[in-house]
């Protein structure tokens, strides 16, 4: 396990690195003087005169890499341009909408998912079985942002059940609840289709096992033999999904945030970009991707924790 | 629901176990594959979908009513009536017309975005299970580096750089999507890599590429093109959720995201656009689904149905 920790986490931080080599070059792979990139056209010439010694842009690229490596290690991303504020404030403000979103998103999908994917997996070709697969595809089919504009119209708009923009009143617990309903109900509704599915397929592999045919053998009830011994083995290949998975779900939340004006990280980088203000799109992509790095992370480290196979693979 | 997955072990033996002529067994097998096919009501609806996405993006300018950027501000945000079956916009453009134009878009996209990124996924995958150990961990990291940027995230930083245009839409799509490809050709090469008719090939002295082209690829290609169809769902919606972020297909050009972009300006008062915008959409990425979903059954029961 030691050795695979290790090795994992090796690949990790390669990944990382040449995610902000990526994010590096970004300013340098444009033709064009960085400094004002980053400045914007009206910056004086003070301030990019300060900007470029501050950043090293005089110097070699790869010693710039080196600075800018450094500092981001460091967990200094730069300076937002229109405030001067530092990038890494602003994100900490606004990243718990996206965790919340995130996580509720997640979260409901797979409450509801596991268990539609285990009744189907036990009754192949019954009711349940066939309702949800069809809507597992249909489900999966429809892009995500879709169904946020349509349960904004829907259940905001037409049927004014819940509130349309915003995250709600700071502090005030139900009402940041009740924004939080709606997106994260619209990034969640392919999740449940696809867990669904995923958690079928692999329960229907592992109940034609030997071992869950003795265990029926033993007189165990149906309910222990699905729950405390095929589930157990089916849940894997899920983990590795919802893992891997994890990158279509920051994309749905950020579309989620926009449509929803929820003051996340994905709506930062959404109007950053508008504004042509480069650190804070660098500080926010970076995050992002650094968040899904260590989701995957986690979700390979959990899998080679629960079945020693996997370990030996790496 | 579809039929029940076929058995492989009965498919794999069926050319012996039918009366022993192997030529008139594998002529039924395919009739039987088809008839499969057109039994299963996903893989029909599919197929019919699919059919009527390329050919009313193909025929747009004769089906369409209107010029989808004629202006019409009297009639502008009128609902669905007869002389406008889905409305109009905030300029009095014809919706049906622009979604019918913005298929076309749609099928540009797809047809090159897929093709592009099947081919590039399909040599380097290639590379990866047939080449040296280093390379091939070089290419798995490279992979594993561009999946680690979400796709719209991705989009998103590269449109600040270059600002929003076609070109970056598809460059997005291509990239983002090479990983998948290229890891199904290169699980399927490496499977192949031992067997005896490469070793073969290689004792008579055939060059690498000759062996990865003439001899590899016949094998991969086929759980790539069924992928591939899968994956039109998956470059459609990136399309159309760039443009409707304003980042991708700019107006006035017709898209089903920019479509949805202008009626989600709208929404409180033209409800009318979101939802015709959106229905296309669905339908398209449910047709693609489908018919790669029933594909995947009929020629290759190992995958499954649950992925």
């Amino acid at each position: 396990m030691i050795i695979y920790l290790m090795k994992r986490l090796g690949l990790a931080a390669i990944v990382v690195m040449a995610v902000l080599l990526l994010l590096f070059s970004m300013l340098h792979m444009i033709p064009g003087n960085p400094a004002i990139l980053a400045l914007g056209t009206r910056a004086t010439p003070e301030a990019i005169a300060e900007y470029t010694a501050r950043m090293h842009l005089d110097e070699p690229v790869l010693t710039q890499f080196v600075y800018f490596l450094g500092s981001a290690l460091q967990g200094d991303l730069g300076q937002d341009v229109f405030s001067n504020r530092a990038v890494v404030d602003i994100i900490g403000e606004r990243i718990g909408f996206s965790l919340a979103l995130i996580c509720t998103g997640m979260g409901w999908a797979v409450l509801l998912g596991v268990p539609l994917g285990c009744l189907a997996a036990v009754r192949p070709g019954s009711w349940v079985d066939r309702v949800t697969g069809v809507f597992s595809v249909g489900m999966i089919a429809v892009p995500s942002f879709l169904v946020s504009i349509w349960a904004l119209l829907l259940f905001s708009l037409e049927l004014r059940w819940l509130p349309a923009i915003g995250a709600g009143e700071p502090g005030d617990f139900a009402d940041q609840l009740s924004h939080l309903v709606l997106p994260a109900f619209a990034i969640g509704l392919g999740w449940v289709g696809y867990l669904a599915r995923m958690v079928r397929a692999s329960m229907l592999e592992v109940m034609g096992e030997p071992y869950i045919r003795s265990a029926r053998a033993f007189g165990l009830t149906p309910r222990r033999v699905v729950l405390g011994y095929a589930l157990r083995v089916a849940i894997l290949p899920t983990i590795t999904l919802i893992g891997m998975g994890f990158g279509g779900l920051i994309s749905s939340a950020v579309f989620a945030e926009i449509i929803f004006a929820r003051p996340g990280v994905g709506k930062m980088i959404f109007d950053a970009v508008s504004d042509r203000n480069f650190p804070i799109v660098q500080g926010g992509v970076l995050v992002a991707t650094g968040f899904y790095i260590l989701v995957v992370l986690m979700s390979d480290l959990l899998i080679a924790w629960l079945d020693p196979r996997v370990r030996s693979s790496l | 629901m579809s039929a029940l997955p076929s058995d492989p072990a009965r498919s794999a033996t069926a050319p012996e176990a039918q009366d022993g002529e192997a030529r008139e067994s594998a002529g039924r097998e395919r009739r039987e594959k088809l008839m499969r096919f057109l039994t299963d009501w996903q893989a029909v609806t599919g197929l019919v979908l699919v059919v009527l996405f390329f050919a009313s993006a193909l025929f747009a300018p004769w089906i369409a009513p209107y010029d989808p950027n004629a202006m019409d501000i009297p009639a502008r945000m009128s609902g669905p009536t007869w002389a406008h079956i889905a409305g109009t916009d905030q300029l009095g453009r014809d919706t049906f017309s622009r979604i019918l134009h913005g298929g076309r878009v749609a099928l540009y996209i797809a047809a090159i975005g897929v093709s592009a990124s099947l081919s590039i996924g399909l040599v380097l995958g290639m590379i990866a299970g047939y080449g040296p150990r280093w390379l091939d961990n070089l290419l798995l990291l490279a992979f594993d580096a561009v999946r680690s940027f979400p796709a719209v995230i991705l989009a998103l930083a590269t449109v600040a750089l270059t600002g929003p245009s076609l070109t970056v839409v598809l460059a997005i799509v291509i990239l983002t999507t090479i990983p998948s490809y290229g890891r199904v050709a290169r699980t399927a090469t490496l499977a192949l890599r031992h067997t005896e008719f490469i070793l073969a090939e290689r004792s008579l002295g055939a060059s690498t590429p000759r062996i990865l082209f003439q001899h590899i690829m016949p094998n991969v290609i086929g759980p790539l093109l069924i992928l591939a169809a899968m994956e039109v769902p998956v470059v459609v919606s990136i399309e159309a959720g760039l443009s409707f972020l304003g980042i991708g297909v700019l107006p006035p050009q017709a898209s089903w995201g920019t479509i949805l972009n202008e009626g989600y300006l709208v929404i409180r008062d033209a409800p009318w656009m979101v939802v015709a915008g959106g229905i296309p959409l669905i339908l398209t990425t449910l047709g693609f689904t489908f018919l790669g979903e029933a594909l995947r059954d009929i020629f290759d029961p190992r995958m499954g149905r649950g992925r």
